[in-house]
C-alpha cells in the first residue's frame, strides 16, 4: 500500500518511572509544635486549671473537710428553689432561642448572597454590643414607665403597666436576645452544607414543601439544632449580668447566687460547692452530647 | 391525566419555550416532542441551554414564554411536586439521612400510600436495579455504580409519567459508564417509560437515544434518530459536534435528478442524493466523515479521488487518523483501521477518495 512502511508501530518509550518520596520523619516538627503550644499552655494551666483546682478543694474542705457542702444540694431549700429557677429559666431561653434562630438561620441560608450578607450583619451587630449596654437598652423598653407599656397605655391596649422587668420574664427576654447570635451562627454554618439540590430532589419526588422540610431539611439540621442548643444552654447557665440587672435581685440564678455566697455573705465552701456542681453539670451533658454528635465538627474544627 | 393510559395523552410537547435570565437567553424559542416511551436525549456543549430546558420540563424553573404540555393538559404552571415525573439527579441527591429502602419509599411516603403497598413497591424497585441486598445500607456506603441505581430506582418507584436522567452517568469512571448505558437502555426498552436524557457526551448520546436533540446557544438545531443525525446532519455545527467531519466549501457545478457535480479548489468531485432544481451557481457546504474516506491502491476506483501526503497521522488503536494534504483544499482528515494496515509514513504521496453519496450539503451556521 502506496504511503504505507512495511515495518510495525514504533514503540513508545516510556521515561524511567519516579521514585516514591520518602515520608518525612515529623518528630522534631512534633517538638517545633509543643514549643509553640508551650506559653499558650502554661498560661492556661496556671491562670485556669490551677485556680478551678482550688475551688475543688475549698469546696469539700471550708468550713470543715467532708462532703459537707455537697449535701446542702438536697438539704437547702434555697439552692433548691435557686436551681430550680436556673434550670427553668435555661430551659425556656434556650427552647426560644432555638426556635426563633432556627427560623432566622434557615432564611439565612435560603436567601440570595446580597440578602446574606445583610442578615449575616444584623446578627452579628449585636455581638459587637456590651451586654451591660443591651440589658440598659431593655430596661428602657420594659420598665413601667418604658417605651412599651407607655404605647400600650396610651393606645388603650391595656389599663395598667404591665411587669415586663425585674422578674422571670425580663431575664428571659435580655437572656434570648443575647443568645441568638450563639444560635444562628452554629446553625446557619450546618445548614449551609446541606446539598441544595436534595431540596429539589424532593420536591421533583413528590414532596411539596412542607414535606421537603420536615423529611429532609429538619433531619439533616438536626445536628446543628443540637450544637446550637449545647451552646446555648452551657452560656445561659453561667449567665450574670443580664440576670442580674433584668431580674432586679428577686430571680436569682446560680452565678448570681454563688456570687452573693462569696462576697456578700463570705460562705466561701458553699459558693465554691455551686461552682464546683456548675462546671460538672456542663461538662456532663458535653459528655452526654458527643455520644449523639459530633463536636469537634460541630465547632469547626477539623 | 390521571387515570388514561392513552399513548397520545403522555406524550410530551414543548411550544416556542423560551427562558431569559436578563438579557441572556438560556433556552430561546425551542418547541419539541417526545412521543410516549422515546428515549430521547437533549444533547449540547455546557451552556447550551440542555439542562435548563431539562429543569422546566421537571418544573424547577418556570418558562418566560412558549407552552409545555403533557398530552394535551398544559402543565407549565404546575410546580415539580404536581407533575409526576422521576427525576435522576447528577450526583443523584440520594438523602444521606435515610437508607437505600427508606430513599426509594420517600416518593411513595410522601403521596401518603399504604405501608403495605410502600413495602411491596420498594422491594419490587430495589429488586428491578439488584440493589435488594443492600437495601438497609446508607447512601454513601454504595458505590458511585450503586448510588446510580438507588436513584433509578428510586425515580421509578412511583410510576411516574415520564423519567428525567440530568447526566446520571457523568460521575462514573469509563468502563462502569458503559455498563450503565446498556443496563439504561436495557431498562427502558423493558419498561416502555418515556425517558428524557441530558448529556454533553456525543457517544452517550448516539448509542443510547431514539431520537437526539441536539442544541446549541439556547436554541434547538436538530432532532432525529442517531443514524441520521449523524449520516445526513443539517448543519456545520452538527455534523463537526457528532463525531469529527471535514467541510468542503464548493460551488455547485451542474444538477442533475439524482445529484449534483461541485467545484472545490479546482477539483470537480460529484454528490448523489439530495439536489434542488436551480441550485448551480450556489456556494455549498459539503461536509465528510474520516471513516468515509478510502486510501486508494493505483488501481482502484472510485467516483471522487484526490491525491495528496501525508502530514500527520495518530494510531487510535482501532483506527489511524491520518491527516493528508490535498493542494488546494487543505488538511483533511481520514481514518482507516488499523488491522493489517502498515504504519504510514509523513510525507509519502496517496490517493484518497469516497463515494458519491458519502458527502452530504449541510447548512452553514
Amino acid at each position: 500500500m502506496p504511503g504505507f512502511a512495511a515495518d510495525a508501530a514504533p514503540v513508545i518509550a516510556l521515561g524511567p518511572s519516579r521514585g516514591r518520596i520518602p515520608v518525612k520523619q515529623t518528630m522534631h516538627e512534633h517538638g517545633a509544635f509543643a514549643l509553640l503550644v508551650a506559653p499558650a499552655m502554661l498560661l492556661v494551666a496556671t491562670c485556669y486549671f490551677l485556680p478551678l483546682a482550688q475551688v475543688l478543694w475549698i469546696s469539700v474542705t471550708e468550713p470543715a473537710p467532708g462532703l459537707d457542702n455537697y449535701a446542702q444540694l438536697f438539704t437547702s431549700a434555697s439552692i433548691a428553689r435557686m436551681l430550680a429557677t436556673t434550670a427553668r429559666i435555661c430551659a425556656i431561653t434556650t427552647l426560644v432561642t432555638l426556635a426563633l434562630g432556627y427560623v432566622v438561620a434557615y432564611a439565612l441560608t435560603h436567601a440570595r448572597p446580597p440578602a446574606r450578607r445583610l442578615m449575616m450583619i444584623g446578627v452579628l451587630l449585636p455581638l459587637w454590643v456590651s451586654v451591660l449596654v443591651r440589658a440598659f437598652a431593655w430596661m428602657a423598653l420594659l420598665r413601667r414607665e418604658g417605651l412599651i407599656n407607655s404605647v400600650l397605655l396610651t393606645t388603650g391596649v391595656i389599663a395598667h403597666p404591665l411587669s415586663l422587668i425585674w422578674n422571670e420574664f425580663g431575664v428571659i427576654v435580655g437572656m434570648t436576645h443575647t443568645m441568638l447570635p450563639y444560635a444562628i451562627l452554629p446553625m446557619a454554618v450546618q445548614m449551609r452544607q446541606i446539598d441544595p439540590a436534595l431540596e429539589a430532589a424532593a420536591r421533583g419526588l413528590g414532596a411539596d414543601a412542607w414535606a421537603t422540610f420536615w423529611r429532609v431539611f429538619l433531619p439533616l439540621s438536626l445536628p446543628g439544632l443540637l450544637g446550637a442548643g449545647l451552646l446555648v444552654v452551657i452560656f445561659s447557665l453561667g449567665f450574670y449580668v443580664t440576670p442580674v440587672l433584668l431580674g432586679g435581685g428577686r430571680t436569682l440564678m446560680i452565678a448570681e447566687y454563688i456570687s452573693l455566697q462569696i462576697l456578700e455573705l463570705l460562705r466561701w465552701g458553699t459558693g465554691t460547692m455551686l461552682a464546683t456542681t456548675l462546671v460538672a453539670a456542663i461538662l456532663l451533658s458535653l459528655a452526654a452530647l458527643s455520644r449523639v454528635v459530633n463536636l469537634r465538627q460541630l465547632f469547626g474544627a477539623k | 391525566m390521571a387515570g388514561t393510559d392513552d399513548t397520545t395523552t403522555r406524550s410530551l410537547t414543548l411550544e416556542r419555550v423560551s427562558k431569559h435570565y436578563g438579557p441572556t437567553m438560556a433556552v430561546n424559542d425551542v418547541s419539541l416532542r417526545v412521543a410516549q416511551g422515546r428515549f430521547v436525549t437533549l444533547l449540547g456543549p455546557s451552556g447550551s441551554g440542555k439542562t435548563t430546558l431539562l429543569m422546566m420540563i421537571a418544573g424547577f424553573v418556570t418558562p418566560s414564554d412558549g407552552e409545555i404540555r403533557l398530552g394535551a393538559v398544559p402543565i407549565g404552571h404546575l410546580p415539580p411536586e404536581k407533575r409526576n415525573f422521576g427525576m435522576v439527579f447528577q450526583g443523584y441527591a440520594l438523602f444521606p439521612h435515610l437508607t437505600v429502602a427508606e430513599n426509594v419509599a420517600f416518593p411513595l411516603k410522601v403521596r401518603h400510600r399504604p405501608r403495605a403497598e410502600i413495602a411491596a413497591a420498594v422491594r419490587q424497585a430495589l429488586d428491578a436495579v439488584q440493589l435488594s441486598s443492600l437495601a438497609e445500607r446508607m447512601p454513601r456506603q454504595l458505590s458511585g455504580g450503586q448510588q446510580q441505581r438507588a436513584a433509578l430506582a428510586r425515580a421509578l418507584v412511583f410510576q411516574p409519567h415520564l423519567l428525567l436522567l440530568d447526566e446520571p452517568l457523568s460521575a462514573l469512571d469509563k468502563n462502569l459508564r458503559g455498563d450503565m448505558q446498556a443496563e439504561l437502555k436495557h431498562l427502558h426498552e423493558r419498561i416502555g417509560l418515556t425517558f428524557i436524557y441530558v448529556t454533553h457526551d456525543q457517544q452517550e448520546a448516539l448509542s443510547m437515544s431514539d431520537e437526539i436533540a441536539i442544541l446549541r446557544d439556547g436554541r434547538l438545531v436538530q432532532q432525529a434518530a442517531p443514524q441520521t443525525l449523524y449520516e445526513r446532519p443539517a448543519t456545520r455545527f452538527v455534523a463537526g459536534f457528532l463525531g469529527r467531519s471535514n467541510f468542503l466549501e464548493a460551488t455547485v457545478e451542474a444538477v442533475a435528478p439524482e445529484g449534483f457535480a461541485y467545484r472545490c479548489a479546482g477539483h470537480v468531485l460529484r454528490h448523489a442524493g439530495c439536489a434542488k432544481a436551480g441550485m448551480a451557481g450556489e456556494l455549498v457546504l459539503m461536509t465528510l466523515r474520516p471513516e468515509k474516506i478510502r486510501i486508494l491502491a493505483p488501481d482502484d476506483t472510485a467516483e471522487n479521488r484526490l491525491a495528496g501526503t501525508i502530514a500527520t497521522w495518530t494510531y487510535l488503536g482501532l483506527e489511524y487518523q491520518l491527516t493528508v494534504d490535498v493542494p488546494g483544499i487543505g488538511p483533511l482528515t481520514v481514518s482507516t483501521p488499523t488491522w493489517r494496515r502498515a504504519t504510514p509514513l509523513v510525507g509519502a504521496a496517496i490517493e484518497i477518495g469516497w463515494d458519491a453519496d458519502a458527502a452530504v450539503p449541510v447548512a452553514e451556521d
